[in-house]
């Protein structure tokens, strides 16, 4: 398994007692995505993609992971920036409107 | 001080995730892949700026190894003191790094960057930079270069901008005799991620120079960032280098650079500068490489 935070429950807090006590706090600890902020969606072309994780390399959020030697990306923390679309050399990335 | 890391090999694990940085943001992908480089037994420590910003927003906490935010000039001396009290502890195989902007690095952090440098113990110090103090609102720092326009350097009819020269931080660093320094442009990611493992490896300070473009900052598209970062290596505004044994090595230099006008023009914050600022930046640009090519 490896080391990545992902989304969980958060139970707003209801009294003082339930903050933590000192400025600090679990690692890795989310509770919001950040697909919201997503205007256009990056898609991969299966059939293009040769694996080269370049892609990966250069995502700003790590959202796009190694699958089955190809790509596949966390939509919940994709903002839509379009970097791996511009890196990618086979153009197996593009970007379209985000549907709502 | 073999076995480099590539696309291939490099781990699956994911230290700064869930982040509120903008989208393309420059700074946050160098963070990503040092600390993808360094591993989980890293301490990291982050001033004032915006990763320290992004990052730590109670209750999402972006980053899953042990990371702490540090007073905007104090970056170079709590990465002393959390290396001195893991040594203490008598922990092992860890690395103590701190990520701080151009502010925090060439400004308000410079002193207490020099007296870590001064101390020789084992730290690795990454000035990620953006030119400009991006989390306040885009403020001109000591790395913002000559004719960038930013709210403290408005792009007027007379001042175009700002009228000083980044300052040389790589050179500054060097000059205390650090075992290894090094400058890096996050669009050459192969170098950038093996100098990070060449500082990790490196007993003593070390001290990394990266240029991370800030899309907000510099008036570029989100999906620009990359390219921004190697344009600017490209038409020889930056330069790729390192610091050891006492003696500087370029690490690139190339027959013939790409054009300084197209660099600038494609940026918002350099929009407004006239033929004759871009023929100073070019000047400038050849008397620099006049000097570090005689490194080599
Ligand atoms: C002592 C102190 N002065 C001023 C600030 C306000 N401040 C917070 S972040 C920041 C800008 C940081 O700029 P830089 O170091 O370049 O990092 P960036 O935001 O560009 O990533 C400033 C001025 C502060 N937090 N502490
Ligand atoms: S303002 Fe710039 S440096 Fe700050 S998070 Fe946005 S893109 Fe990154
Ligand atoms: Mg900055």
């Amino acid at each position: 398994m490896s080391i990545k935070p992902t989304l969980r429950e958060y139970k707003k807090p209801e009294k003082l007692s339930d903050y933590p006590e000192a400025t600090c706090f679990e690692a890795g600890h989310l509770v919001t995505k950040n697909a919201g902020w997503r205007n256009v969606r990056p898609v991969i072309n299966d059939e293009k993609c040769v694996g080269c994780y370049q892609c990966y390399m250069y995502c700003p959020d790590g959202v796009i992971f190694k699958k089955n030697d190809k790509v596949d990306i966390d939509y919940d923390f994709c903002k839509g920036c379009g970097i791996c679309a511009k890196t990618c050399k086979l153009k197996a990335i593009t970007m379209t409107e985000e549907e709502r | 001080m073999s076995d480099r890391i590539t696309a291939k090999n490099i781990t699956d694990n994911e230290f700064f995730y869930g982040h509120k940085a903008c989208a393309g943001c420059g700074g946050s992908l160098a963070v990503r892949m040092a600390l993808k480089v360094l591993g989980e037994r890293t301490f990291i420590a982050l001033p004032a700026g915006c990763m320290s910003a992004v990052g730590f927003n109670f209750p999402q906490l972006c980053f899953s190894n042990n990371a702490i935010i540090s007073t905007f000039a104090g970056t170079g001396s709590i990465i002393t003191g959390i290396e001195a009290g893991a040594r203490a502890l008598g922990l092992k195989d860890y690395h103590v790094l701190g990520m701080a902007g151009d502010g925090g690095t060439a400004d308000i952090g410079i002193q207490a960057l020099s007296g870590a440098i001064d101390r020789n113990d084992r730290v690795i110090y990454i000035c990620y930079d953006n030119e400009a103090y991006m989390n306040t609102g885009i403020q001109k720092s000591g790395l913002t270069p000559f004719g960038a326009k930013t709210t403290t350097t408005p792009a007027g009819k007379h001042i175009h901008g700002n009228v000083k020269n980044k300052k040389n931080m790589f050179e500054i660093v060097a000059a205390h005799g650090i075992p290894y320094a090094a400058t890096a442009s996050i669009a050459y990611m192969d170098d950038f991620i093996e100098k990070v493992r060449k500082a990790s490896q490196v007993d003593g300070p070390s001290y990394i120079h990266v240029i991370a473009p800030c899309p907000t900052g510099w008036g570029i598209p989100a999906d620009r960032t990359i390219e921004a970062a190697k344009e600017m290596v490209d038409c020889g505004l930056w330069y790729l280098a390192e610091y050891y044994d006492d003696e500087f090595h370029l690490n690139r230099d190339p027959n013939e650079f790409t054009s300084v006008s197209d660099y600038l023009k494609s940026q918002g914050r350099f929009k407004h500068l006239s033929d004759e600022d871009i023929a100073l930046i070019e000047q400038g640009r050849d008397k620099k490489w006049e000097k570090i090519r005689a490194w080599n």
